[in-house]
């Protein structure tokens, strides 16, 4: 009951202590050492039990055989896959409080500051897949090889020869800096208006905000689905999916979603957010429960089809994640089914659980945990196929993506009010009672 | 004696215009030392279960059992028909291929669920075909808030009840017998 709750102070800075920073150094550090150890380890071919079948095999392993195998493959390919899936989460606090605006939703202003604090990793995230597709674009994406398009040459494609108008480097560069702007861009503008707005107060921010979130909302309505075959459908070159855009949107959403939740959490076990009651973490645990289970309905509806229909150049796809490459993948496709759709159904089934800090801040690690595997799955088998695996390097990358990110929150929350003071509706969210 | 829909009883009916005064008198009444019945109102007041002390509904339960009434009827009638009745090979698949068959378990779970919710909501306000529905008072289905009080569950005398309603803010207090 709404008159049962003690109303908190709304001024309230969050401090990012130097000890905080200490840690997330010592993290990053680890993380550093344990890539490093995992390269060394790759580099001089320890536990790498395939080496011996690609040299047995060589050119009748398609398009890849002619290149061997360069240990620095996987590593690109967790930069790239920890990349896609940091740059998810970030533009996620994008999403979440752009159709907040736009629903001009009152609840989830109390906790503004969170998800807005999170894109402001983009930048980060962009320059990282810059730099990779420019390094590595040849080892991770089999489409970028010129010969491909040529006729005359002997590995002339015509499928992928058919996609060049969209696959093709100048515009996939073009492509990756505009969604990477336009994300950033309007970022930048709400996280503006809500600065003023702490200052100067009135209603003139919000409504201004609520056009910006719409525009926004537009352009991801697009980038969104065009970024998910960028990122993730164009390393499976031959193989697509109408469902992919809405898939990987998904996946990313309830990522975001899982983060937003498991900050607050963390916040307020800390001594902050004390406005934020158990009725904020029930709608919380209501976002993640009911964006768990559409996960899982648009991964179903893409597997179903394709296992129904059976045609080979589709589900060569689930039969490389399923039973190719001796069954590597097999532990990460059920993880990420198990993680990502029974787990959460099971732990946020009732009110009581999402009304408990500790149940959901199990599901919250459970999703975030799980869809790492899910875009694990979705990124490893097309770019290091037999190679891959998850030690060191992959940990370690984790880890320093993860804490880069908490760093990069923790700076954003440091630098506002961690209420929007001035919001309209702080009023009413303070008030939430369901 | 009323019989659990309130049949048979006679009840006084106290009257409210505004649905932040009713939750307010819930408390009133209740601290009073007088048994309500129920509070009818045209939209849901929050906190209004709360202060009326309504046990957790278990409504959950059954939604769980009528779906799971679903679930295990659509895997019998999946794996009787594929596997057993008639096996057919489709697509190059085995006769059972369970994949196939999750939209039809989903389906009809859901079916199930929510076709013996309805039947659950039915009997559960005393609802349906040929039966009287009780109306306290019409004016609940329009702009006004209904305080029922069971005159048989409570030891207090009329008049006392009627006092208590009027001072916790009730427009108007009747009398109605079913």
């Amino acid at each position: 009951m709404a008159s049962v709750h003690a109303i908190p102070s709304l001024e309230q800075e969050y401090e990012f202590t130097s000890e905080s920073k200490r840690r997330l150094m010592i993290g990053i550090g680890a993380g550093v050492v344990l890539v490093a150890i995992g390269a060394f380890l790759l580099a001089s071919g320890v536990g790498d039990h395939s080496h011996e079948v690609v040299q047995g095999q060589g050119h009748s392993a398609g398009h890849e055989g002619e290149h061997g195998f360069k240990w620095t493959t996987r590593l690109w390919a967790n930069l790239w896959l920890n990349a896609v899936y940091f740059t998810g989460v970030s533009v996620i606090g994008m999403f979440f409080i752009s159709y907040n605006y736009l629903a001009q939703a009152g609840w989830s202003s109390v906790f503004k500051r969170i998800p807005e604090a999170m894109p402001a990793f983009l930048p980060v995230t962009g320059i990282v897949m810059l730099v990779t597709f420019f390094v590595a674009g040849h080892d991770l994406f089999h489409w970028t090889h010129h010969d491909l398009y040529d006729p005359n040459s002997e590995h002339y494609d015509p499928i992928i020869a058919g996609k060049s108008g969209f696959l093709n480097t100048p515009f996939y560069v073009i492509r990756i800096v505009v969604y990477f702007v336009a994300w950033y861009g309007l970022w930048r503008i709400l996280r503006n208006f809500s600065l003023q707005e702490d200052l100067n107060g009135g209603t003139e921010y919000y409504e201004k905000s609520i056009k910006f979130a719409t525009a926004f909302l537009v352009v991801f309505a697009v980038t969104s689905s065009t970024s998910a075959w960028d990122f993730v459908m164009s390393i499976d070159t031959h193989w697509f999916s109408t469902m992919f855009g809405w898939y990987t949107l998904a996946s990313w959403h309830v990522t975001g979603l899982a983060v937003i939740t498991l900050t607050v959490i963390t916040l307020k076990e800390r001594g902050y957010l004390q406005a934020v009651n158990e009725n904020h973490l029930h709608d919380l645990g209501k976002f993640m429960f009911a964006f768990s289970i559409f996960w899982t309905y648009v991964w179903f509806a893409q597997f179903m089809l394709i296992y129904y229909a059976n045609l080979p150049e589709e589900t060569i796809y689930y039969r490389e994640r399923f039973s190719g490459y001796g069954g590597i993948y097999q532990a990460p496709f059920f993880i990420n089914l198990f993680l990502n759709f029974v787990f959460p159904f099971l732990v946020l089934m009732t009110r009581d659980a999402k009304r408990t800090n500790i149940f959901m801040k199990i599901a919250c690690w459970g999703i975030i945990v799980g869809h790492y595997f899910d875009f694990y799955t979705n990124i490893m088998p097309g770019t290091v196929g037999e190679h891959g695996g998850f030690g060191p390097i992959e940990f370690g990358m984790i880890l320093i993506f993860a804490c880069g990110f908490m760093w990069s929150v923790s700076t954003q929350l440091a630098k506002a009010n961690l209420y929007p003071k001035n919001h309209p509706m702080i009023e009413e969210a303070i008030h939430h009672d369901i | 004696m009323a019989d659990i829909h309130g049949n048979g009883g006679k009840f006084l009916v106290g009257i409210f215009d505004d649905d932040d005064v009713v939750l307010k008198a819930v408390k009133e009444v209740k601290q009073a030392g007088v048994r309500i019945h129920e509070v009818y109102s045209p939209f849901p007041i929050h906190g209004l279960d709360v202060a009326l002390g309504h046990p957790r509904t278990r409504l959950g339960i059954a939604a769980f059992l009528f779906g799971l009434t679903g679930t295990l009827t659509a895997l019998s009638l999946t794996a009787y028909t594929e596997k057993f009745d008639w096996p057919m090979v489709v697509g190059g698949k085995d006769s059972y291929s369970f994949p196939v068959y999750i939209p039809v378990i989903f389906e009809l779970t859901v079916l199930f669920c929510a076709l013996g919710m309805v039947g659950t909501f039915l009997v559960s306000n005393g609802l349906g075909p040929s039966v009287k529905p009780l109306m306290f008072d019409l004016r609940t289905t329009d702009n006004k808030f209904a305080m029922a009080i069971d005159l048989s569950k409570n030891q207090l005398v009329e008049g006392r009840i009627e006092q208590i309603l009027k001072d916790a803010g009730a427009a108007e207090v009747n009398v109605k017998q079913f």
